[in-house]
């Protein structure tokens, strides 16, 4: 049996049962990076030294019979985006090139109490900017079930990661789909909290209204297992929900009798993808067959969101961004006053879409455009935000599919950014009204790469979408597959 | 929107960013591109519609005022392009 191709929670049985030790795990994930990532891409800095360290010390606390975690021993990958005390952390920018965190993200901070083991650092689009990969700085990563693909994005490199068997689990991070659009194009499984559930302390700012932690993984109850080691309040993130985190392997249960599921039909957007929409059907017939109630919904001002996504998600980059000047951590590249010193270093490493973002995120703020674009884009975000208050007066969970189309060919929308935005059609309104989602593998298309529906839930509904979730994935063997084989 | 290369300018000034001279007409084009499609947000009325900046109703956080440990001055200016005694360094300011 490979290791590397099963489940995380299938490996933790095996620590736990002593059938493997952690360090041959790592050493297995190890050697698959090594054999494989040349294809891939899916790092962007590897640490198998401190990974087989933590291994051993994995190793110790099971044969000393310690209770034990979930992760404990389970080597897993982290997005570049989020804060590793000591390891190189770099948003795949040049303006972060050699940047060492003097502290850890909250999440790490609980990933490490839990002695999980960290093989490395994934790629990304720059910043969190993109849904491809290939804005990453430094080189873009192929998708597992085909290397001519794109793995989606942002967290391209977290999902690629997974999917193809150079981790046991990985964490991203979703600003306007960013988790669950590689999930599907991977194949896997990927869930974007609730706006808050997660803390976003030491994850780099991209939006911060709209940022938000979360796993991606082989199948659902791994999900559900790491969702439980992340979530939780943190003081030191002043936008996190202060609310009892209930254990989420407990709506591990194949049940949705009597579940009302709402279909909108907003979400089958011009364009879509046909073996897309016959899939996302197939998938609700499967629910009607196992007891749900399907009912078709409206949320009208849908149209509208990917406008107001990208004016408010650019409005707080432009913000966020400012702090890259240079001075304090950061690449520089010198001038001969301050504020060339700044905008060359800015100028030369940032890429072209963190520019774009930048520049329209200045204009929408601007002096005689912020009524115009960014107040305007915020009142459709509560028109948005309000259709969904209203759906969800009448159904418990709303399905969609999570991207108009499977994985595309590296290189054939990078040059047309308007087209790479409307990718995001399916995923952003969730971002923008703070609603968690999770992306599950729902079928494959003739070409063999993987369709992903998107469950969406009430504001701390997770255990709803990942019942939902889960019971839909027990009926069917995707999450069997590895790369498109059953295992 | 038709947007000019002045306007461009006068964005990339303010975000402090360069436009080279070859890359202006694509930064025109995309950027009249972008305006153009987010235009469609002008076609509904949000007269009484409160913006969201944020979906939680937080106000103001606030926490005791109490001393906790930070990162050493030697942590915090580890990753500095540019340091001298204990202090960031950058290019002259005042003449």
């Amino acid at each position: 049996m490979e290791l590397y191709k099963q489940p995380a929670h299938t490996l933790h049985d095996m620590l736990v049962k002593r059938e493997i030790t952690s360090t041959e795990l790592t050493r297995a994930f190890l050697n698959r990076i090594e054999q494989t990532d040349a294809d891939i891409h899916s790092y962007i800095t590897t640490t198998a030294e401190k990974a087989l360290n933590m291994a051993k010390s994995a190793d110790e606390k099971i044969s000393s019979g310690e209770s034990v975690s979930f992760l404990t021993g389970l080597p897993g990958a982290i997005k570049d985006n989020i804060c590793t005390l000591g390891v190189k952390t770099t948003c795949a920018s040049k303006m972060l090139e050699n940047f060492i965190p003097p502290y850890n993200a909250a999440v790490m901070e609980k990933i490490n109490h839990m002695d999980a083991v960290i093989l490395g650092k994934t790629n990304m689009d720059e910043f969190a900017m993109g849904g491809s990969t290939e804005n990453s700085a430094f080189f873009p990563t192929h998708n597992p079930y085909d290397t001519d693909c794109v793995p989606g994005g942002s967290s391209g490199g977290s999902a690629a990661a997974v999917a193809g068997g150079l981790a046991a689990w990985a964490i991203g991070s979703d600003t306007g789909g960013s988790i669950r659009q590689p999930a599907s194009f991977c194949g896997i499984v990927g869930l974007k909290p609730t706006y808050g559930r997660v803390s976003r302390y030491g994850l780099v700012a991209y939006a911060s209204s709209l940022d938000q932690v979360g796993p991606l993984t082989r199948d659902v109850t791994d999900c559900a297992n790491i969702l439980n080691v992340i979530a939780g309040y943190d003081s030191m993130d002043s936008t996190s929900i202060n609310e009892p985190v209930p254990d989420y392997t407990k709506a591990l249960i194949k049940d949705v009798r009597g579940l009302k599921i709402g279909l909108p039909a907003e979400y089958f957007v011009d364009g879509m993808d046909e073996e897309v929409i016959r899939a996302i059907h197939a998938a609700v017939a499967d629910f009607k067959a196992m007891g749900a109630q399907v009912v078709e919904i409206s949320l009208p001002y849908t149209k509208y969101a990917i406008a107001a996504y990208y004016l408010v998600a650019s409005a707080e980059a432009a913000t966020n961004l400012s702090r890259y000047d240079g001075v304090s951590y950061g690449s520089r590249v010198s001038g001969e006053d301050i504020v060339a010193m700044m905008t060359n270093t800015r100028t030369e490493k940032f890429g072209n879409e963190v520019k774009r973002r930048i520049m329209i995120g200045n204009y929408a703020l601007s002096a005689g455009y912020y009524d115009a674009y960014y107040l305007k884009a915020l009142k459709l975000r509560t028109l948005v935000k309000e259709d969904y208050d209203k759906a969800f007066e009448k159904v418990d969970v709303i399905l969609a599919p999570t991207a108009p189309t499977p994985a595309f060919k590296i290189g054939s929308i990078i040059n047309d950014p308007l087209q790479m935005y409307l990718q995001d059609a399916c995923t952003v309104p969730l971002n923008l009204a703070g609603l968690p989602g999770i992306s599950l593998p729902c079928g494959f298309s003739k070409a063999g790469l993987p369709i992903g529906m998107q469950i969406i839930g009430k504001p701390l509904a997770e255990e709803t979408i990942i019942k939902t979730a889960f019971t839909y994935e027990q009926s069917k063997d995707f999450h069997k597959m590895f790369a498109g084989v059953i295992e | 929107m038709k947007i000019t290369k002045q306007t461009v300018e006068n964005v990339a000034m303010l975000s402090r960013l360069n436009i080279a001279d070859n890359k202006m007409d694509k930064y025109i084009e995309e950027f009249s591109n972008f305006l153009e499609y987010v235009d469609v947000l002008q076609q509904v009325n949000t007269e009484n519609i409160k913006p969201t900046a944020h979906v939680l109703p937080l106000q103001n956080v606030f926490r005791e005022d109490i001393v906790k440990s930070s990162l050493s001055r030697e942590a915090a200016l580890a990753n500095a392009p540019e340091q001298e005694d204990g202090y960031f360094k950058v290019p002259r300011i005042i003449e």
